[in-house]
């Protein structure tokens, strides 16, 4: 056998990614896939095109909104849909809408409103029994330990204690009545894995993702992005003092929960240069993980956060 | 601390020339190792340094981590490696590692994923689910221990599930004056051992996880007297399974079957083992039809070959059966199909094995309907030895034969991990309850053939000029099934219906007169009244069975046996006050005292059917009411 044909860590974690989602095509009725317009979601969307070539992916993208992303997440959420060909669903949970919650006034009760109980109302809404979410093991110690086929119960929580044994790259598909699984095919990637990928493939992400001059103000010892300064103003009560800084997004979420770091990072390669010798988590940047001392997202994923 | 040249290496390349780093890291290859031991024997350390020594942990992660070590930290005023890899925060507060957690870092040649599993025999489970995907096992012993019990076991289950690059890494070195002489010694006790269990090879090396020594660089200063590799190096360069498999014949299981319109039918599937290219010559299994591939379909256009391990979609050029669950081979060697096996079981349910007790069996994209007879031995998995058993509870190894109701395509499990690796799920709570190794496949499966008959079951229903159908009435004892399923009979009679009825005590006094009462016996009972009452219906007969039928999986069982709808389950519902009351056996008063032991209703459970197709509640209805509301209910009968 020719060097060559030696398969790269990359292709073997691609192919174990398509391995696992058309596992989940054949066994549930009603699989969705979650998409949130950063990275991972680019990765995952590429990933289900490869899967089902010439196919279409057989499944519908669902967004839950929280109408706080930044506008160049939801033009290429837009673009991305028409692309694929894939059906994109957008949920918004009526009640937050209604009641006005904001990442500023209501703290981590915009989170729980917007994305986990947005995400139960969604799931429920449409049926879906089976959710792809592009979660990874090397984000958060309590996701090190989640299955792969990872079940919530009727109300959406996760019990990290009865998790069923996964063996090899055999998945136990059969739920009992009223429950889910989210499925996280992309379980065995790093950050690192996830931009060469994205650079070995030639993946649209977007574009906040590279550095550039843009607005930007300090908000609780966060550097946020002005992405809309007429709404932030109206929520703020005042109007944020912008400074032109050359920034990037590590990740992207909720423009007022998402801090930028100062970079002039604007390709791809120096992206990953500049992860590569970063010295701050991934998820630092967000406040999420900050909640409730060292136990935050395990604490979270047990209410039905994804 | 030890020698970092290769950190600082890889360092400098990202900062002077990412994209000569980049590139590099493109052509990585992916290696899957396991941690065995306990949390004494530093696992958790060592696997914290691997990760701090590959620049895996952030300026963030080490001030928490520095924090944490001083409040809860087990090394004084140093950094506890440990705390990084605890994950959940049970766990943290136990001190001790539950899960199986997956750890992630890179070299300059490898990417890595490390399966970090508790050492503990009540975690056997979680160390097998661990070593399921690893092409490597690194057995930590304590240099101040030497090998112990769970070195053997470790090494054992390491072995079962067909690890062949071990590594004995014999840790706190720094604790024994890093003295060769005790390195020495433990390494000859492992190798007597090793041999004795089948283990052909190993490596062993003499490291300190907490100051570092041989893990980047060897030897390190306070080893001068080691001659092997550090263990980055020995990780980097040790072959991985997926080569191996490549030079296996050609085998890959049908996931999805890609039809986007009328002019394409693709199969779509990771290929197990070997290689493919348009024009090879294939069989699909079980059916045996043979074909050759068109072409080999991807995303970034059609390939000149396929290898193990890659996922892809096949072309024939035949319109050719083939779905999920089907099997595509080398056409001149292809696998084998059979229903009967001899398996090495590892238990993971808290709930014991039932013998006879019909579970799904998943194996590749298989999912079939099987039963484990009773263990021929369990292994004490730290004494190597064959001990008797009735059934394996949770960690138990054993090895029984298992029988699927359809034949399965497989491999021997030492032959190809994909087509000979199944998992059992519960069909009541759908939890995974044991994964398994196909060893071999009973010769009588292969000689004894059904035979096919020429009057089929429909001719029988058809001169009988009646809908068969199994009438199973489930209650407790004293809830009236038998006089009712009588009087049920006698009705059909005069509708010239040709029925039976099977009744639980007179099937006790002959086809079963060997069963006890126990939970595997009722079990055994009710699969053979199952078997006589669905050829009973094979012959074209309306079949009542009058069995107490305690248990959900048994029934579901006996459904399952049968064409869709012609198992029809009758819940005869009695409160148990109300059957104890009438008591028509005595049976009640015995198990009260104690006379009568596994008594449904008593000191054994009765689950309720949840969906029964038809109920009659025997307090509201006399026999008679009960007898014709049930008639009414299948009617028509033809």
């Amino acid at each position: 056998m020719s060097e060559t044909a030696t398969l790269t860590h990359l292709q073997r974690l691609e192919a174990e990614a398509i391995h696992i989602m058309r596992e989940v095509v054949a066994e549930a009725d009603k699989p969705v896939m979650l998409y949130s317009v950063g990275k991972d979601s680019a990765v995952m969307l590429h990933l289900a095109r490869k899967a089902f070539y010439p196919s279409p992916p057989p499944f519908p993208l669902l967004h839950v909104d929280t109408t706080w992303k930044f506008k160049d997440m939801y033009a290429l959420r837009d673009k991305m849909a028409r692309e694929s060909g894939m059906d994109l669903l957008v949920y918004h949970n009526e009640e937050a809408k209604e009641r006005g919650i904001n990442p500023f006034d209501h703290g981590p009760l915009h989170t729980d409103m917007w994305k986990t109980e947005g995400l139960k109302q969604a799931l429920t809404k449409y049926g879906f029994d089976a959710a792809f979410g592009g979660a990874r093991r090397d984000e958060e110690k309590s996701r090190a330990k989640e299955r792969i086929f990872s079940f919530r119960t009727a109300s959406h929580g996760w019990d990290p204690k009865n998790q069923r044994p996964e063996l090899w790259n055999l998945y136990n598909a059969k739920k009992n009545k009223g429950e889910s699984i989210r499925i996280f095919p992309i379980s065995n990637w790093t950050e690192l894995d996830i931009w060469q990928y994205i650079m070995a493939e030639g993946i649209e992400i977007v574009p906040l993702y590279f550095a550039a001059k843009r607005p930007t103000f300090v908000h609780d010892g966060q550097l946020l992005m002005a992405d809309d300064i007429e709404r932030l103003e109206s929520v703020l009560g005042y109007r944020p003092d912008i400074t032109e800084r050359s920034v990037r997004f590590r990740t992207l979420g909720c423009f007022p929960l998402t801090g930028a770091v100062e970079s002039e990072a604007a390709t791809l390669s120096d992206v990953v240069q500049e992860t590569l010798l970063t010295t701050t988590s991934e998820r630092q940047g967000r406040v999420i993980d900050k909640d409730a001392g060292g136990a935050g997202m395990e604490k979270k994923k047990q209410e039905g956060y994804f | 601390m030890a020698d970092q040249d290769v950190i600082y290496k890889t360092e400098a390349l990202i900062a002077e020339d990412i994209d000569a780093y980049l590139d590099q890291h493109q052509h990585k290859t992916m290696l899957r190792f396991i941690t065995c031991g306990s949390v004494d024997d530093g696992k958790s350390t060592l696997i914290g340094r691997l990760l701090y020594d590959s620049k895996m942990i952030f300026e963030d992660q080490l001030a928490a981590l520095e924090d944490d070590s001083k409040k809860v930290g087990t090394q004084g005023q140093e950094i506890d490696f440990a705390l990084l890899v605890d994950g959940l925060a049970a766990e943290r507060e136990q001190g001790i590692t539950i899960d199986v957690a997956y750890r992630f870092f890179n070299t300059e040649r490898r990417k890595f994923i490390v399966a970090d599993c508790p050492g503990h025999e009540q975690y056997t489970r979680n160390m097998v689910t661990g070593a399921s995907t690893a092409d490597l096992a690194v057995i930590l012993i304590d240099a101040r221990k030497g090998v112990l019990v769970q070195t053997r076991r470790h090494s054992f289950l390491c072995h079962l599930i067909g690890i062949r690059n071990i590594v004995l890494a014999v840790n706190k070195m720094d604790l024994v004056d890093y003295s060769q002489e005790v390195f020495d010694k433990i390494v000859a006790d492992y190798a007597g051992f090793a041999k004795e269990i089948g283990i052909e090879s190993f490596t062993a090396l003499p490291i300190s996880g907490f100051k570092g020594d041989n893990i980047t660089t060897a030897p390190s200063a306070n080893t001068p007297w080691y001659e092997g590799p550090s263990l980055i190096d020995h990780l980097e360069t040790v072959e991985v399974r997926s080569a191996v498999d490549r030079n296996k014949p050609f085998r890959m299981p049908v996931q999805w079957v890609n039809r986007p319109n009328l002019d394409f039918r693709g199969f779509s599937g990771l290929i197990a083992t070997g290689s493919i290219k348009p024009g090879d010559a294939v069989r699909v299994l079980p059916s045996g039809k043979t074909s050759t591939v068109k072409s080999i379909v991807t995303f970034d256009g059609e390939l000149d070959e396929g290898v193990a391990g890659q996922s892809l979609t096949l072309t024939f050029a035949d319109e050719i059966d083939c779905s999920r669950g089907n099997v595509i081979s080398v056409s001149d060697n292809p696998p084998q199909v059979a229903d009967q096996f001899e398996a090495t079981i590892v238990w993971m349910a808290d709930e014991a094995l039932h013998v006879g007790r019909s579970y799904w069996l998943k194996l590749a994209t298989q999912t079939v309907s099987a039963t484990v007879q009773a263990p021929k031995y369990e292994i004490d998995v730290n004494s190597l030895e064959h001990l008797a058993a009735k059934t394996l509870e949770l960690n138990q190894i054993g090895v029984a034969e298992v029988l699927t109701d359809k034949p399965i395509v497989f491999e021997p499990y030492t032959d190809n991990r994909t087509l000979g690796g199944f998992i059992l799920v519960d069909k009541i709570t759908n939890a995974t309850v044991a994964a398994g190794m196909l060893n071999f496949s009973l010769r009588r499966s292969q000689n004894v053939h059904w035979q096919p008959t020429d009057v089929t079951r429909e001719s029988h229903a058809i001169m009988k000029n009646q809908t068969p159908r199994l009438l199973w009435f489930t209650g407790l004892s004293g809830s009236g099934k038998s006089t009712i399923a009588n009087e049920v009979e006698k009705r059909l009679a005069l509708m010239n219906r040709h029925t039976f009825l099977l009744d639980g005590d007179n099937v006790r006094h002959g086809l079963n007169k060997d069963l006890g009462f126990t939970e595997a016996d009722r079990i055994e009972n009710i699969r053979r009244v199952g078997e006589v009452a669905k050829l009973m219906v094979d012959a074209g007969l309306i079949v009542m069975t009058a069995f107490i039928s305690p248990f959900r999986a048994e029934r579901q069982m006996v459904r399952d046996m049968l064409p869709e709808g012609e198992f029809v389950e009758i819940f005869v519902d009695t409160p148990l006050e109300v059957a104890e009351a009438r008591d028509v056996k005595g049976l009640y008063k015995k198990a009260r005292s104690g006379e009568l032991k596994n008594f449904t209703g008593i000191d054994s459970p009765y689950e309720v059917p949840e969906k029964p197709d038809i109920v009659v509640n025997t307090v509201e209805m006399s026999v008679e009411e009960a007898a014709q509301h049930i008639v009414d209910q299948l009617l028509p009968l033809k």
